[in-house]
């Protein structure tokens, strides 16, 4: 009972879903399980959000080394839930709507809710990403080693690129265009790049079609979990 | 000499990282782009369809991305309202919206507004606001759109907007452009809306995704404009088609490869660097 | 003191001058945001039972309809050389905070900090926060308690609920599944949290078995199929042979084969198979250096963004 319910629940709904991209009269269906796959996605997102309050009141609570950023986080989630979900500093859009009070979007411009996106979370995330850049030059340097030759197809291949993403690549004479870095970048990318993500992606969709049949016939049931 | 390059401190490769894009900033140093056949093909396709198709414009980035695909946004939206296309923007990203309202706020009311024929709220454009649900949300939005949402992002009844009238989804539309930051992104539009429905897709990408998009072009994807380079390409042949958009605050792309050039130069070296240093560290053991 | 807290304490003092200096002594200041008023009015029309839209500047205070008339003010980024704009203190705030965040974050490329800490902190919180305010408005209210419950929806969260709407019960499926999704939680009851997840899982195990063979498989086999000696008609008219298409046409077909090849491990790679997989391999090595090589451009786009956030929206060093 314990595991059979849930494996003949992901079995026929997911046959639904198959059979409905067949069958028309199924397609409500389909519709209404997209529906509620986008609920399921978002209460969970509520117990995502649940569990992360009590992992940081537990550190605060037991003084873990670093308990006072926890306090952060947890007063910053607080904030932000609060502001977005009170509508903090929204106003009516429409004059249809003009007495009451909460009838804006909840991330209009102006709000408390945008003022946190737009000034705390947007720059940060960027900055987070951008260190990224940093961390490539110093692999770059350090890491990229050619040690054989398929590294160094790989490390040549890069470094065609490289050039012939910017301006650098048209520095031969156009009797040499053939060879100019943007003609063999392009040449890469429509032909061998185009050929090796090709292959990469027919094997990827068999293994995706294999694995969801597995899931659909009962055979694989690792998302189940341990026995408990 | 080989034994202080072997234990370079990194901090000096950030350094010289932070320096190689800060300089050409700080002198405003910009480079033009010579387009490829994919960014061509997606110009010309947009510029092919007759005036006030509907195109379906669907943001799907956020902050992280912002640097790459904002050009890209602002180039698309820019293409189509001189071409009076019908844009229904939309996103599937939570962080997205932001995205949209920057877009539309800077684009089709900062630059179409008050031109003699200006952009109409729900006769021109009309922003969707974030369909959530990730790759589920694609099917339903071309299948039937008015099952994931009866209102725009104002609140306004889908029914109440004259250029939703006879529209049920993408299927009826003539074109999605997608412009992707990763996941849900081009992919999916391409798994779950273009291909099963037939319906025209091009796509902006990052450079992160545009060798997963490759193989989609060009029987799937009309065009693929791939990265601040693409963004950049772009910015040029809408530049050549119309004037207007040729000085250099109109091409944010433009303006941001300069920084790229140097940068590049700086990983070549980098990397050229690195396998001499490995190189010659190999033939002193060997010597030993 | 320390020689590396010296050399800190100076630049910061520097930088800190600096900004003063340019906050002070300049026109353009450091991160001086402004905004113009964008404002909405309306009259209550008793004929008609609603709010109707009333251009503001129509009514002045002398007309009887002016204490009648219900006001919302919105402030939204001023374009450049706009002459009502006013002057915004907590967007300006808002550009210093995320200027200071922004070099806290970049500070731990030089060590690991209290700052890096605290920022990340932060955004660990304002991440979290943001996901859960989208998940109620856009989901649980908007697209949930609207079908389940259209009167209240509309009463006390999404006025524009339309009102010929019924409740429909089927969604008390989803409610049922997401109150399982809590079981988890329960000594004895665990095992009912599996059936929203067996849901979910199904769900999309049927979704994307057939979109993948579709798009990614069926699709990507049928672009494989080229011609592999290609004719084109020259200007005459005349049919000629596109050695350069045919050879690409041939370096595709090929490419897609060897590298099939390589991932194919129901036969052993040795001999003939062993020697087309290694071709496959190359080509495999070609697809990452180009991959590689577009991931560093993506990235360095991102660190010229926020330099460019620095130097001219925080710092107004650069640009107009």
């Amino acid at each position: 009972m314990q595991k059979t319910v849930p494996v003949v629940i992901a079995g026929s709904v997911g046959a639904l879903m198959a059979l409905a991209f067949f069958s028309p009269p199924l397609l409500w269906m389909r519709e209404k399980a997209e529906e509620w796959f986008t609920i399921l996605a978002a209460i969970a997102m509520l117990l995502g959000g649940t569990n992360l309050c009590v992992h940081h009141l537990r550190r605060i609570s037991d003084r873990e080394a670093g308990w006072g950023f926890s306090a952060v986080t947890l007063l910053t989630f607080v904030i932000t839930v609060g502001v977005g979900v009170l509508k903090v500093g929204v106003v009516p859009e429409s004059a249809r709507n003009l007495d009451r009070a909460w009838s804006g979007g909840y991330l209009q411009e102006g709000g408390a809710f945008w003022w946190m996106f737009q000034y705390v979370y947007s720059p940060m995330m960027s900055t987070m990403f951008a260190l990224l850049a940093f961390y490539v030059a110093s692999a770059a340097f350090r890491a990229f080693r050619a040690k054989n030759f398929e590294a160094a197809l790989l490390l040549v291949t890069a470094i065609i690129v490289l050039i012939g993403q910017t301006p650098d690549r048209d520095f031969l004479p156009e009797q040499l265009s053939f060879i100019r870095f943007e003609t063999l970048t392009e040449l890469c990318k429509k032909t061998f790049v185009t050929a090796g993500q090709r292959a990469i992606m027919i094997g990827i969709a068999l293994g995706v079609a294999a694995t969801s049949l597995r899931i659909l016939l009962g055979l694989d049931r690792s998302y189940l979990g341990g026995d408990e | 000499m080989l034994d202080f390059l072997n234990t370079l401190d990194r901090r000096w490769v950030f350094l010289a990282m932070g320096l190689a894009v800060a300089i050409p900033i700080l002198l405003g140093i910009g480079a033009t782009e010579q387009p490829t056949a994919q960014t061509q093909r997606m110009f010309d396709y947009i510029e092919a369809l007759p005036a006030g198709s509907r195109v379906l414009m669907a943001l799907d980035y956020d902050p992280s991305s912002e640097a790459e695909l904002t050009p890209m946004a602002y180039s698309f939206t820019r293409h189509c309202c001189l071409k009076r296309h019908k844009l229904y923007f939309l996103t599937l990203w939570p962080s997205g919206p932001p995205m949209l309202d920057k877009t539309i706020s800077k684009v089709v009311l900062g630059e179409f507004d008050s031109s003699g024929r200006p952009m109409k709220y729900g006769e021109d454009y009309l922003n969707l606001g974030y369909f959530p649900g990730e790759f589920g949300a694609v099917n339903p939005i071309c299948s039937n759109l008015r099952q994931s949402k009866s209102q725009d992002s104002k609140g306004i009844s889908l029914d109440a907007l004259p250029m939703m009238n006879g529209v049920n989804g993408g299927k009826d539309m003539q074109l999605i452009v997608n412009v992707s930051g990763g996941y849900p992104g081009a992919k999916e539009w391409v798994q779950y809306g273009s291909t099963p429905h037939n319906i025209p897709m091009g796509a902006g990408c990052t450079g992160v995704q545009a060798t997963q998009l490759f193989p989609y072009h060009p029987d799937q994807l009309v065009g693929l404009v791939a990265a601040i380079r693409g963004a950049a390409e772009y910015e040029a042949i809408l530049a050549k088609a119309y004037p207007q958009y040729n000085e250099l605050r109109w091409r944010d792309g433009t303006r941001r490869m300069g920084a790229q050039q140097w940068a590049h130069r700086l990983m070549i070296g980098l990397i050229l660097l690195g396998n001499a240093i490995h190189i010659a560290s190999r033939r002193g053991r060997g010597r030993r | 003191m320390k020689r590396e807290t010296l050399i800190w304490t100076m630049l910061l003092a520097f930088g800190a001058v600096f900004l003063l200096l340019r906050a002070v002594a300049t026109e353009r200041g450091v991160g001086r945001q402004y905004v113009v008023a964008r404002e909405i009015a309306g009259l209550f029309d008793e004929t008609a039972g609603k709010i109707v839209e009333v251009d503001p500047k129509t009514i002045t205070v002398d007309d009887s309809r002016y204490h009648r008339m219900q006001r919302a003010t919105q402030y939204v980024e001023a374009l450049h050389g706009d002459t009502s704009a006013v002057f915004s203190l907590s967007r300006t705030i808002g550009i210093w905070l995320a200027a200071l965040l922004t070099l806290c974050i970049f500070s731990y490329m030089y060590r690991d900090n209290v700052c890096y800490k605290l920022a990340e902190a932060l955004i660990v919180g304002v991440s979290a926060g943001y996901a859960m305010v989208v998940a109620f408005w856009d989901v649980l209210i908007a697209k949930f308690l609207v079908r389940l419950t259209p009167n209240v929806a509309r009463y006390a969260f999404v006025p524009d609920t339309p009102t010929g709407n019924d409740t429909e019960w089927l969604y008390l499926v989803p409610l049922i599944l997401g109150v399982l999704v809590f079981a988890r939680w329960l000594p004895k009851g665990k095992w009912l949290a599996r059936w929203p997840l067996a849901f979910v899982v199904g769900t999309t195990a049927g979704l994307k078995l057939i979109s993948f063979l579709d798009a990614d498989f069926i699709s990507q086999i049928r672009s494989t199929i080229l011609p592999l000696v290609v004719f084109a008609t020259d200007q005459g008219g005349a049919r000629v042979f596109d050695w350069k298409q045919s050879l690409e046409n041939i370096v595709l077909v090929a490419g897609v084969l060897t590298s099939l090849t390589y991932f194919y491990f129901s036969v052993e790679h040795t001999g003939v198979v062993g020697r087309i997989s290694r071709l496959g391999v190359w080509v495999l090595m070609i697809t990452f250096g180009a991959s590689f090589a577009l991931t560093v451009m993506s990235r360095i786009t991102l660190l010229t963004m926020r330099l460019e956030f620095l130097f001219q929206d925080w710092l107004g060093i650069v640009g107009g």
